[in-house]
C-alpha cells in the first residue's frame, strides 16, 4: 500500500524544507512579534497621528489576503528599489502580517483591562506610561497569550504560501518531490505530520509561558 | 470663626480654607451633571456630601482630583488650581500638562466605591507601588511605608495577600492604606461601604472615623447617615447637581431648613427618630 521506501527517501528531504519553513518562522516570528508589541503599544500613546497611522495598517493586514502581500512585497517593493531575495521577502511579509494582528491584540487586550484599574493608578498619581507599564500590561499579558498563539500558528501554517514566490520551504519541498514520483499520497501525509508536529510544540512552549505570566 | 456663612465643625477642629471649588459646572454631553457649585473646604474639616442617586456626588468628587475635568469652573488646592487654568476673563480653560497634573493628584487620597485594588498585586504592594514607582521611593522603604499603612488599617496579618484572597471589607481598607501612603493633603471618598455585604461595614467606617480623628481632611459622600452624624463637621446635602443646604449634622438632620432636604431625609427617619437605638 503506502510505498516505505519514498517515505524513506522523503524525510531528509522534507526536513531540508522543514529548516526552511523554520528558519523562516522563526526570523518572521521575532520580527512580527517584537514590531508587533511596539505598534500596539504606540496605537495606545494617545499620539493621534501615530494611532491612525497603525490603524490603517491594522485594517490594510487585516483587510487584504496575505498572498497579495507576499506578492506586493516580493514583486511591487523591487519597483521602489527594496529588493529581498525569497527568503528575506517571505520572513518581510510574513512579519509584516503578523505584526499588524499582535498589535491588534495587545491594544485590544489593555484596552479591555476594567476601567477602574487605570482611575485608581491615576489616583495616586501615575503617569500614562507608569499606568501601562505597571498596571495595564501586567494585568493583560496573560490575556494575549491564547489570541497570539493562534496567530503564530496561523503565521506558520501560511508560510506554505511562500512556496508561490519559489521560497523551498516545507510544501514546496514535499511537491518537489511528488512533481518527479508522483507519491501525493505519502507525500502530503508526510506534509501533514510535519506540520503538526511543529504547531504542537509552538503550542506547548507557549502554554508554558502563559503559565508563569501573573495570574490571580 | 466668626463669619456666618463658613461652618466650623462641630468637632471644633476644622481652619482654614484648604480647598475651594468655584463655580464648577459639568456636563456630560447635553446633560449638565453639575449647576454651578460654590464650596470651599477646610484644613482638618470633615465634610459629608450626601445626595440621592445621580444627584453628582461622584462627579462632583472626581472633578476635585481632576479624574473628571470641570466643564467650567474650576478646584484650587491652597490656591493652587487643579488639572488647568479654569476659563476666565475670556480666556479659555487650559490644561496643564499630564505630569503636572499626575503631580496634582498625589495630593488628594481617591477611595472607590468598588476599592478598583489591583489584583496582580498584593495588598503590600498594592500600597507600596505608588511611593515606590510615583514617589521613586526604594523598594525595601516603599514595602515598610507600605507595612506601616496596613497596620493602621489593622492589616498587618494580611500584607501577602491578593486582593481575590481579602474579604470587601479588607479590600477596602487596603485601598485606603493605598491612597494614604502617598501623603495626601485631603482624602475623598466615594461611597466607601456601599459596596460591602452590611457586616463589613463597620470596619471600613471605623477605620475612616479614625482618620478623621487624626486631623485628615476628608470628604466623604455616604448614604450611612449615623455615621455622617457622627463623622462630620459638616454636611452638604446636593440635588440635581445644587448644593441645596449644608451645616453642621445636628442641625442639617434635626432641623433642616429646605423642602427638598426635609424631603430627601425624611427617607432615613427610622435612623433619626431613635438615636439611641443605631
Ligand atoms: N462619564 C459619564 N458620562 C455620561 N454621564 C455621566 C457620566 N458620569 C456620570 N454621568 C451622569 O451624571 C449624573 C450624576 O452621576 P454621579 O455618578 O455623579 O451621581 P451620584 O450622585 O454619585 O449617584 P450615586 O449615588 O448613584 O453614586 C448621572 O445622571 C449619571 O448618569
Ligand atoms: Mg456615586
Amino acid at each position: 500500500m503506502l510505498d516505505w521506501d519514498i517515505i524513506k527517501m522523503a524525510i531528509p528531504l522534507l526536513a531540508e524544507g522543514l529548516t526552511v519553513t523554520l528558519y523562516v518562522s522563526f526570523f518572521a516570528g521575532i520580527i512580527g512579534t517584537f514590531a508587533g508589541i511596539i505598534l500596539g503599544l504606540l496605537s495606545l500613546s494617545n499620539i493621534k497621528p501615530l494611532e491612525l497611522f497603525i490603524r490603517i495598517y491594522v485594517d490594510f493586514v487585516r483587510g487584504t489576503p496575505l498572498l497579495i502581500q507576499i506578492f506586493l512585497v516580493f514583486f511591487a517593493l523591487p519597483v521602489i528599489g527594496i529588493k529581498f531575495n525569497e527568503i528575506w521577502a517571505g520572513v518581510a511579509a510574513l512579519a509584516f502580517n503578523l505584526a499588524g494582528y499582535t498589535a491588534e491584540i495587545v491594544r485590544g487586550s489593555v484596552g479591555a483591562v476594567e476601567k477602574g484599574q487605570a482611575e485608581a493608578a491615576k489616583g495616586i498619581g501615575m503617569t500614562r506610561e507608569k499606568i501601562l507599564v505597571y498596571i495595564l500590561l501586567p494585568q493583560a499579558a496573560r490575556q494575549m497569550v491564547p489570541p497570539f498563539t493562534n496567530e503564530l500558528i496561523t503565521m506558520i501554517k501560511s508560510s506554505s504560501l511562500l512556496s508561490v514566490i519559489s521560497v523551498y520551504e516545507l510544501t514546496r519541498s514535499g511537491q518537489a518531490i511528488i512533481s518527479v514520483h508522483f507519491v501525493p499520497f505519502e507525500i502530503y501525509g508526510l506534509l501533514a505530520l510535519y506540520y503538526w508536529g511543529l504547531i504542537t510544540t509552538i503550542s506547548w512552549a507557549t502554554r508554558q509561558l502563559e503559565r508563569r505570566l501573573p495570574a490571580w | 470663626m466668626i463669619d456666618g456663612d463658613r461652618h466650623i465643625g462641630t468637632k471644633g477642629t476644622a481652619g482654614e480654607p484648604l480647598i475651594r471649588i468655584e463655580n464648577m459646572t459639568k456636563t456630560f454631553g447635553e446633560h449638565q451633571v453639575l449647576q454651578p457649585i460654590n464650596l470651599e473646604i477646610l484644613e482638618k474639616e470633615t465634610l459629608v456630601v450626601i445626595g440621592a442617586s445621580g444627584s453628582g456626588k461622584t462627579t462632583m468628587l472626581r472633578c476635585i482630583n481632576h479624574l473628571e475635568t470641570p466643564t467650567t469652573g474650576g478646584v484650587y488646592l491652597r490656591d493652587e488650581p487643579i488639572g488647568g487654568n479654569p476659563a476666565e476673563f475670556g480666556l479659555p480653560w487650559t490644561p496643564f500638562p499630564e505630569n503636572l497634573v499626575a503631580r496634582q493628584r498625589r495630593n488628594f487620597g481617591f477611595v472607590f466605591q468598588r476599592f478598583n485594588l489591583f489584583p496582580h498585586l498584593t495588598a503590600l504592594d498594592n500600597v507600596a507601588i505608588g511611593p515606590r514607582k510615583v514617589l521613586g521611593i526604594g523598594k525595601s522603604e516603599a514595602r515598610a511605608r507600605a507595612r506601616e499603612q496596613l497596620e493602621k488599617v489593622f492589616l498587618g496579618e494580611h500584607i501577602g495577600k491578593r486582593p481575590n484572597q481579602l474579604s470587601g471589607g479588607q479590600q477596602q481598607r487596603v485601598a485606603i492604606a493605598r491612597a494614604l501612603a502617598m501623603n495626601p493633603i485631603v482624602m475623598l471618598f466615594d461611597e466607601p461601604t456601599s459596596a460591602l455585604d452590611p457586616e463589613l461595614v463597620k470596619e471600613v467606617l471605623d477605620v475612616i472615623r479614625l482618620l478623621a480623628e487624626t486631623g485628615m481632611t476628608s470628604v466623604i459622600v455616604t448614604h450611612e447617615m449615623h455615621f455622617a452624624a457622627e463623622v462630620a463637621d459638616r454636611v452638604t446635602y446636593i440635588d440635581h447637581g445644587t448644593i441645596v443646604e449644608q451645616g453642621p449634622p445636628h442641625k442639617l438632620f434635626s432641623s433642616p431648613e429646605e423642602e427638598r432636604t426635609k424631603k430627601f431625609l425624611s427617607h432615613f427617619h427610622h435612623i433619626f427618630d431613635n438615636p439611641a437605638n443605631p
